[in-house]
């Protein structure tokens, strides 16, 4: 169904100021396409990947995620792999907690020395989560079925508190837990 | 100068035809009046007020603490974000084609069962919904489990609007047929292109509730794959968004121009932004899963481009729209770099509540670009940030257009004057002052880390810093409310009120010429089959390998849960 008349060919009319327009909103986008290239690629600010597949009715009671035994030395959750510098921790969520670090116990927390680069892995036994370590880039989804991970760097001692983002079920508000960096 | 070439016969509607928009529209507005009832009282939750059992009248049940909280956000989200929106929009997209081809549905009875379908969808999704055990709000991610009446009401809305769409593409294509040497008129192929998207998008959500919820809801299976169903449903979920925009980008384009006294600035440029919008609406889902485990990073970050290239032809739509507006009130003595602005009608409610509806979604699509922004996302991800940004796109650029757009089109389908036009403009006002004040608010609190999808006035976990911004959510809320309430009275007396339009007077729908016409426009710009090829082809690529390797991965491990109770059903 051509509308070309006469087999005349009919170019777009478009006026000079929007063609200006055009070209601005291009140089625009292909900026910030850039910018997230950059810090993605070279400045290394990146987004969870595919990590590992789990089962969730199983993967709670399974290492490094179970919990210690009560003889157990240390939590198995918490790995200190290069001392003061790397260390790995194993977060199980679930309704409406998250372990290890379920608040408000300090003696079952997590205690990292500041400096140190810190590796998350969580995964959910149930419904999904979310994991954000507040004044951090650490922010995920806890999918069950599914191992979510990032790193941080914690340079600042304190307490972050790690709370759950994603809507769980009505306990959902009052899950979070915490991390604390001593000096 | 544009003048009529041919002279079509003048059409009028059937009084039939007006009644089934009319339906549409009523459907919509009772939607959005029970949803947004919750609204403040999210709002006032957030600055830990709870007023839920205020509605202990209306509900024979009214669950207690955050129970409430999440049935109400349920409500809030499915009826808002997927009724009042799919109601409205099929109603509009009714008039539009029916008007814009002067023609008659190609098969009215058609539509009828669509729309009459959905109707049904509502009635069966709200049993549960009412009754507290669909509390999963309008996302319902597995394994959260709702009764299965939930699920089957959707369908039938879902359905129902694709029938509704089959009955809207043998119309247009009959017309076609009919006047091969005519261009389909502007506004016919922006709402029917709409309806393409439409069909093409919930593809997603069909794979995910026919193939994997309901077969698991009935223990057919004997689990689901979470991590699936987020890519099927996120699949339709961005789409979705373009599908509520659309119908408010057509009528800034054909209508609104018109209705300020002016022209559209150019009608060539507006059919290639819509063209884009089918071609990239659908395959940039991977955007709302950029912290998602179960998908590559490298299929985020083509997305996150993706999702920037959309970005054009709403680049595109603010250039025409402002450049029709300014061309319109320099008509009417605008004068100036800006002061033109103040030339605008804006004393006509249909036009005042667009133009705040623009102004809300510039601010929109600047927070909307954050979200995009792959890595930039991390800050942003399931905070309050988020229903910051979308109430200024679904609940602002959309909601304050269909204001605007009901402003005329009730009058037109009712035969009766718009009642109180004064008390009309300023419904627009007092909802745009409000979600100035609440959307600042959550974006500014979802910076500094405070959740979305959490009653916080009872979380232990909020810090001081958020207790101002988190009150500023309560005002803005409460004040949006008294603008929408404003709204539905508005409407609802026009529509009941027993005065009628005296003989001769009327309101048509506003239709706007363009400066530039419509003939000359290159050919390409009127074909449908390189566009839905160009739509298939990217979609396919897009999507296809990581969809397959995730369908091919699939694992039915995780049991249903009720949202009450961390002990796993059946």
């Amino acid at each position: 169904m051509s509308t070309e008349a006469g087999g005349e060919k009919v170019r777009m009319h478009i006026d000079p100021t929007e063609r200006a327009w055009i070209r601005v909103a291009i140089v625009v986008l292909v900026i910030f396409a850039l910018a997230i290239t950059v810090a993605g690629f070279m400045l290394g600010i990146q987004v969870p990947t595919e990590e590992q597949r789990v089962d969730p009715r199983t993967i709670g009671d399974a290492a490094p995620w179970a919990a210690p035994a009560a003889d157990e030395e240390g939590d198995p959750r918490i790995q200190e792999l290069v001392p003061g510098e790397k260390y790995a921790v194993y977060i199980i969520a679930k309704m409406w907690l998250f372990a290890p670090s379920q608040v408000p116990t300090p003696e079952s927390g997590i205690e990292i020395p500041a400096g140190a680069e810190v590796t998350f892995y969580v995964t959910s036994t149930d419904v999904q989560h979310g994991f954000k370590v507040q004044n951090t880039n650490v922010n995920f989804m806890a999918v069950p079925g599914e191992v979510s991970t990032l790193t941080t760097e914690f340079d600042e001692p304190g307490t972050y508190d790690f709370i759950c983002t994603e809507y769980c079920g009505t306990g959902h508000a009052a899950m979070f837990g915490s991390i604390t960096i001593t000096e | 100068m544009v003048t009529e070439t041919t002279q079509t016969p003048v059409y009028t509607i059937s009084k039939s035809d007006k009644r089934f928009i009319g339906w549409h529209v009523f459907f919509a507005v009772a939607a959005l009046t029970i949803g947004s009832l919750f609204g403040p009282l999210q709002a006032l939750q957030q600055a830990g007020i709870d007023w839920y059992p205020s509605l202990d009248f209306l509900f024979i049940n009214i669950p207690e603490g955050p129970a409430a909280y999440y049935q109400g956000l349920t409500l809030h989200g499915v009826l808002n974000a997927l009724i009042w929106t799919t109601f409205f929009i099929t109603g509009f997209t009714t008039l539009a084609v029916i008007r814009g081809l002067k023609r008659d549905l190609a098969i009215p009875i058609m539509n009828r069962i669509g729309f009459w379908m959905m109707v049904v969808g509502l009635v069966v999704a709200a049993i549960p919904l009412l009754g507290d055990s669909a509390s999963v709000l309008y996302t319902f991610y597995p394994p959260m489990q709702a009764d299965s009446l939930f699920y089957i009401g959707l369908v039938l809305v879902v359905v129902g609007s694709w029938i509704e769409g089959w009955g809207f593409y043998i119309t247009l294509y009959r017309w076609r047929k009919e006047n091969p040497e005519e261009k389909t008129p502007l506004i016919v192929m922006a709402v029917v292109l709409n309806m393409v998207m439409w069909q093409i998008a919930t593809l997603g959500i069909a794979a995910e509730v026919l193939g994997l919820i309901l077969p698991w809801t009935f223990s057919l299976t004997n689990g689901i794959d979470p991590q699936l169903s987020r890519t099927f449903f996120w699949f339709t979920g961005h789409p979705l968004v373009y599908f509520w925009l659309l119908p408010a980008y057509a009528s800034w384009y054909t209508m609104l121009p018109k209705q300020a006294g002016g022209k559209l600035f150019s009608d060539s440029l507006a059919r290639l932004a819509f063209w884009l919008f089918l071609i990239l609406s659908v395959p940039l889902g991977f955007h709302h899963q950029f912290v998602d485990p179960g998908v590559p990073a490298g299929w985020k970050f083509i997305h996150s481009i993706l999702t920037l290239g959309v970005f054009f032809p709403s680049l595109l739509t603010f250039f025409t729209v402002v450049a029709s507006l300014e061309y319109a009130a320099r008509q009417r003595g605008g004068k100036g770099l800006f002061g033109w602005i103040r030339a605008l009608p804006w004393g006509d409610p249909s036009v005042a509540a667009q133009l705040l509806a623009g102004i809300l979604f510039m601010f929109g699509g600047i927070s909307g670009l954050a979200n995009a922004s792959y890595n930039v996302n991390l800050v942003l991800h399931n905070t309050t940030w988020v229903p910051g940004h979308f109430h200024l796109t679904v609940a602002s650029a959309v909601t304050l257009s269909f204001f605007g757009i009901s402003y005329w089109l009730v009058p037109h389908i009712t035969d009766k004057p718009l009642w109180r036009p004064n008390l009309a403009v300023a419904s627009s006002w007092v909802y745009f002052a409000g979600m100035l004040i609440f959307s600042n608010a959550m974006h500014t609190v979802g910076l500094l880390g405070a959740p979305r999808r959490t009653p916080l006035g009872l979380a232990p976990y909020v810090p001081d810093e958020w207790n101002g911004h988190l009150f500023r959510v309560a005002v803005g809320g409460a004040i949006m409310w008294v603008g929408l309430m404003l709204f539905v009275v508005v409407v609802a007396v026009t529509a009941w009120q027993r005065k009628r339009f005296a003989d001769g007077e009327t309101v048509d729908i506003p239709l706007a010429e363009s400066l530039d016409d419509p003939n000359n426009a290159p050919a390409w710009l009127d074909r449908w089959k390189p566009w839905l090829i160009a739509t298939a082809v990217l979609i396919i690529l897009a999507y296809g390998p990581q969809l397959l390797d995730q369908i091919f991965g699939i694992e039915l491990t995780s049991p249903g849960f009720d949202p009450g109770s961390p002990i796993p059903n059946n």
